[in-house]
């Protein structure tokens, strides 16, 4: 098992590194001279030059890539160039609305999902299976910011349940935070929801013609106690392989929506860098949020791994 | 004929009558049919020019003229669908190509050669996957500047890994089987065995992948421009058409609805047609030569 | 037992949902789309910087009310020598900073000092210009002398650029601003909101808010579905006048239409060809249909113009008449310039809606007689250093909302580049001229030599268009200068 888990690691490493060096060539060496793309050609030189000495540009390329990982390995993101700030602090304000955003809608996705999965599954053929197929369908095919769009119409204007976007802040109350991530988590979740319907209905049903499963109907277990306690278990596999691999969807999904409804999140904070030209912001922020799908994807790996044994062997793990 | 092509032949009847018979196929064809046929359709004829303003008549709703209405600038909202079709079509068209073109060589090789080949290309996925099509086009924009050929290249760029994921994963299979080993004993160079016999059988796996991606292409390419980075005005396109609605909604509601539901329903189409093809080439990839 | 879960649940719910709604009573959250790079208002461009702290945070010696008037803010009164030289201010006495420093005739001195400094990076420099010394025979009494007569002196000390800054607080006033002013800086969330509150020890009238949200919402949809859910309670100048009817029939709600100074103006390189030739700029100029473009981006609000004036002003010249829209004229006069099959032009557009949809019409016009226009959308900082800088553009949309802005036409050194002695002449005369009368009929010269000479397509007057809550009393309804007063904003009831 040792063996398995420091190969994992090292890959892990090796992933982490080439996401961060792509990053950096990407956005500070390719543009040539990343402060002038910051502040303008025009500037004045006394300032192009503090900030060239800020950003320590005098140093060759791959020294200064050293010093930035290590750096950010450090917990030091250096200083936003429009703000002010250092960008940690203003990662830290935002992770705060990204992360619980992030959870909720896998929360309730899983919620929706598993349940409507197994029991369309058991139901295979049935009303119920082919209603939910439907409903999977137009869900994976909805795009997300209309149905944010629609929502708000809804939800926040006609019946003003909920707010129409903004963050009331942690510090105006659990429940007020929670009601400006309701609309859009919901949002989030329902074509997530669709998508992992359907891997867990499939899976399920894979799963219930399995000998394993056949062999407990045999032993005098009853259909729904063969279902839960071993089809289900077996069929979660590939399932949290798929909740895993969605991290990086519900990335994506969360910069459209926190355009949406206006959430102070870190999906926002990248745009708004971006219109400042804020690189050093720019660059931190995107490498974050990669390294976030590399870890999740790495942790999903890791639970493969745990959950069925046979996978630790390693090699053709598809 | 040569005896194996009258093989193929007559397995191919029982096969059409199975598409016909299949419900995915033949809505998800129809669908996906009636888009290309709109796209192809905007080259050549739309009713209106959809870039023509007609500030006097903006905000009309859908009347025998303007069958969608015109929106704030006056424009057709039918025309724009239509270019939109096109529009969407063709980004969707070229980032797949650049997702097979590159990402299917990729995963064959690596299914070929094994050993450090095969580790580089999962460490390649593993961090190509990190970056979300919506990520890799904010990072291109960041320098580049918004358009609809930035959207095509990060799109393109995602699409790398799953198809190089997907070759991999049936190619490795394939090999083992007894007609490569034939094929090796009988000294066929690799690259020979690739063409002729892997890819042949994975020819239908990719066609499926194929389809699902162009819907998610499609969706990409609906969410970038909606936000601004993707194609850019005068160019109609769905999902600026979606932003540009959201403060008509209540004066034109159309506006917002026509656009969202050609997207849902491409993607519809597209995703039932990739099912309805599984189902039907599925059988066929067991029994492969 | 199910009752009383009932009525703690109904009791929960109650305070729940409608406990904030009752808050709201001293309380203001007031929306903006542009979030300030920074709050201090005498070192840099930005309006949305004087958009949170003019009046509000810091005070000048003067200020500049709703109506456009000069009115005394720190000094309390002032006397102009005969010769127009040299002015008295008598400044309020028991006024502190924030921070407890008090205000004095040395503030006013160094926040001059430092505006007219070598190294200033005070963006309105010329305001400060005519001034040669500043003095204090004591503490409460401030002298400047002027270099020469500027008739409008007080007035541009009532700019958000002329504020009096303390000298040990002036380094931080970017990110925690310390002024004078009836609110004091709380906090700013940056990307989301700036709030201020009360100042408890301010020399003057206490405001009737207890505390003012400034909420950046950028997105023009996002704004109007913030202000029909109510969690805005005001916008001044709200960026989605085409949902201007729902806010009109709904009785929550009050819309303002004002007047700004700003002059939206399509831009032209003047030095660049071919728009160095008058004859293609008027080409522009006919081929254009402003009103087309007032209904389409701005949903008719908005008012044409002819010249760089805005047309509220008294001395205004209606100069609209002179291009009208004319396709054919507009083609005739391309072809009398070699341009007969047209050509192409970049139109790089700043992210207001204004630009963004208004350079989608007018690229739609130009194509009608040959232009090709390529649409650039660039964020502000791009446009402030492409643009604004480096003139790196062929055309551009932008709104200019300084007050009585001439000045930039005589410029030695402006993006658009435009050069005439003739107007530079008449502008130097109207600095000297000290009659109203004698203003007034120059500033009508320097309209029509602008319209004559069309250095740029001059569109219409930005308007302000704002929507608050009906019960919400004192907001400015135009705006003579870039700010958001809240000290005079009351809920009525």
């Amino acid at each position: 098992m040792s063996a398995f888990l420091w190969r994992r690691l090292a890959a892990l490493a090796v992933t982490l590194a080439a996401a961060s060096a792509i990053v950096f060539v990407v956005l500070e060496v390719l543009p040539g001279d990343p402060a002038a793309v910051m502040l303008g050609v025009g500037a004045r030189p006394d300032t192009l030059a503090a900030l060239r000495h800020e950003m320590s540009l005098d140093l060759p390329a791959a020294l200064r890539y050293v010093l930035w990982v290590g750096r950010l390995l450090a917990g030091d993101f250096g200083k936003s160039y429009t703000y002010g700030v250092p960008v940690a602090e203003l990662i830290a304000d935002r992770v705060f609305v990204s992360l619980p955003l992030a959870l909720l809608a896998m929360a309730l996705s899983t919620a929706l999902a598993i349940p409507l999965g197994v029991v369309s599954a058991a139901r295979h053929g049935r009303g119920v299976d082919t209603a939910v197929m439907g409903f999977t369908q137009i869900g994976v095919a909805v795009p997300n910011f209309w149905l944010g769009l629609l929502f708000i119409l809804l939800f926040a204007v006609k019946l003003a349940w909920l707010p129409s976007g903004g963050f009331a802040g942690w510090d105006a109350g659990l429940w007020a935070g929670v009601r400006s991530l309701l609309l859009p988590a919901v949002t989030l979740a329902l074509p997530q929801a669709a998508i992992l319907a359907r891997v867990t209905r499939a899976s399920v049903l894979e799963t219930l013609h399995e000998d394993y499963v056949r062999t407990a109907r045999a032993k005098g277990l009853s259909r729904a106690e063969a279902l839960w306690g071993h089809a289900v278990r077996n069929a979660l596999i590939p399932v949290v392989t798929i909740m895993g691999l969605q991290f990086s969807f519900l990335l994506a999904g969360t910069i459209i929506i926190e355009n949406v409804f206006s959430l102070p999140g870190l999906g926002r904070l990248i745009f708004q860098a971006i219109a400042q030209r804020d690189l050093i912001v720019v660059k931190d922020l995107i490498v974050l949020l990669a390294s976030s799908v590399i870890l999740v994807n790495f942790l999903v790996d890791l639970a493969y791994a745990a959950l069925d044994p046979r996978l630790r062997g390693g090699g053709d793990a598809p | 004929m040569r005896p194996e092509a009258m093989g193929r032949w007559a397995a191919l009847r029982p096969a059409l009558a199975r598409a016909l018979g299949s419900r995915s196929l033949v809505i998800g064809g129809a669908i996906t049919g009636a888009l290309v046929a709109s796209a192809l359709l905007s080259l050549l004829w739309t009713p209106y020019s959809a870039t023509a303003m007609d500030i006097a008549h903006r905000l009309a709703p859908p009347t025998w003229a303007h069958p969608f209405g015109t929106d704030r600038f006056g424009r057709d909202v039918l025309s724009m669908i239509l270019v939109g079709a096109g529009n969407s079509l063709l980004v969707a068209l070229v980032a797949v190509g650049i997702g097979i073109g590159i990402g299917t060589p990729l995963g064959a090789m690596a299914a070929a050669r094994r050993g450090w080949v095969d580790e580089a290309l999962m460490r390649f996925n593993d961090f190509v996957f990190a970056f979300p099509a919506l990520l890799s086009a904010v990072m291109i924009t960041a320098l580049a500047g918004p358009g609809a050929v930035n959207a095509i290249i990060a799109i393109g760029i995602f699409n790398i890994p799953v198809f190089a994921r997907l070759t991999r994963g049936a190619a490795l299979g394939l090999w083992r089987r007894e007609f490569v080993l034939a094929a090796r004993v009988a000294a066929k160079g690799p690259l020979a065995i690739q063409v002729e016999h892997i890819l042949p059988n994975i020819a239908g796996l990719l066609i499926v992948q194929g389809t699902i991606q162009f819907a998610l292409a499609i969706l990409a390419e609906a969410g970038l421009s909606y936000l601004g980075l993707g194609t850019q005005p005068p160019q109609p396109s769905w999902g600026k058409m979606l932003n540009d609605a959201q403060t008509l909604i209540y004066d034109a509601p159309g506006l917002a609805i026509f656009p969202g539901i050609a997207i849902t329903l491409s993607v519809l189409g597209l995703n039932l047609l990739g099912d309805g093809l599984r189902d039907l080439l599925d059988p066929r990839l067991r029994r492969a030569r | 037992m199910k009752n009383l879960f009932a009525a703690v649940g109904a009791l929960v719910c109650g305070v729940l949902f409608l406990g904030p709604a009752y808050a709201a009573k001293d309380t203001l959250v007031v929306g903006m789309v542009l979030e300030p790079p920074h709050l201090d208002p005498t070192a840099g461009a930005a309006g949305a910087i004087r958009e949170v702290v003019y009046a509000n945070v810091f005070q000048g010696l003067t200020r500049i009310d709703r109506t456009g008037g000069v009115k005394p803010a720190l000094a309390a009164s002032w006397t102009v020598s005969r010769d127009k030289l040299v002015y008295t201010f008598k400044l309020h006495s028991g006024v502190k900073f924030h921070d407890g420093t008090p205000f004095d005739c040395a503030i006013v001195k160094f926040s001059y000092d430092r505006a007219t400094a070598p190294g200033s990076v005070n963006a309105q420099k010329g305001l400060f210009e005519p001034i040669e010394k500043t003095e204090c025979p004591d503490a409460l009494t401030a002298v400047v002398s002027l270099k020469r007569p500027a008739s409008n002196f007080l007035f541009n000390m009532g700019w958000g650029d002329a504020v009096m800054v303390a000298p040990n607080s002036v380094a931080g006033n970017k990110t925690n601003p310390i002024g004078t002013g009836p609110f004091k800086f709380k906090r700013w969330v940056k990307g989301d909101r700036v709030e201020l509150e009360r100042n408890p020890a301010y020399w003057g009238t206490a405001p009737a808010l207890a505390a003012v949200t400034f909420r950046i919402v950028p997105d023009p949809s996002a704004a109007a579905a913030a202000l029909m859910a109510g969690d805005l309670d005001a916008f001044p100048n709200f960026p989605a006048p085409e949902t201007l009817s729902r806010f009109r029939e709904d009785k929550r709600f009050t819309v303002h239409l004002g007047t700004t100074e700003g002059e939206t103006i399509l831009a032209l390189n003047n030095t660049r060809k071919p728009y160095d030739d008058v004859r293609v700029r008027r080409a522009l100029a006919y081929a254009v249909d402003r009103q087309a473009i007032i209904t389409g981006a701005m949903a008719g609000t908005g008012v044409a113009i002819g010249s760089h004036f805005a047309p509220h002003h008294a001395a205004y010249v209606d100069l609209t008449g002179a291009y009208p829209h004319d396709p054919a004229q507009a083609k005739a006069l391309l072809a009398q310039a070699g341009l007969a099959s047209g050509f192409k032009a970049v139109l790089k557009l700043p992210p207001p809606a204004y630009a963004r949809r208004g350079g989608e019409i007018i690229a739609a016009q130009l194509a009608e007689v040959g232009v090709q226009v390529e649409l650039v959308p660039v964020e502000w900082a791009q446009w402030l250093e492409q643009v604004f800088k480096q003139s790196d553009f062929d055309m551009t949309i932008i709104s200019h909302t300084e007050p009585m802005d001439l000045d930039i036409y005589a410029r030695d050194k402006y993006y658009f580049n435009y050069h005439s002695d003739a107007y530079k002449a008449l502008y130097q005369k109207y600095l000297e001229t000290l009659d109203p009368a004698g203003q007034k009929e120059l500033l009508g010269l320097m309209q029509r030599k602008l319209s004559e000479d069309e250095p740029n397509v001059f569109l219409f007057s930005l308007p302000k268009v704002g929507v608050w809550n009906a019960k919400v009393r004192g907001l400015w309804e135009n705006s003579p200068t870039q700010a958001n007063d809240v000290t005079e904003v009351h809920w009525a009831e």
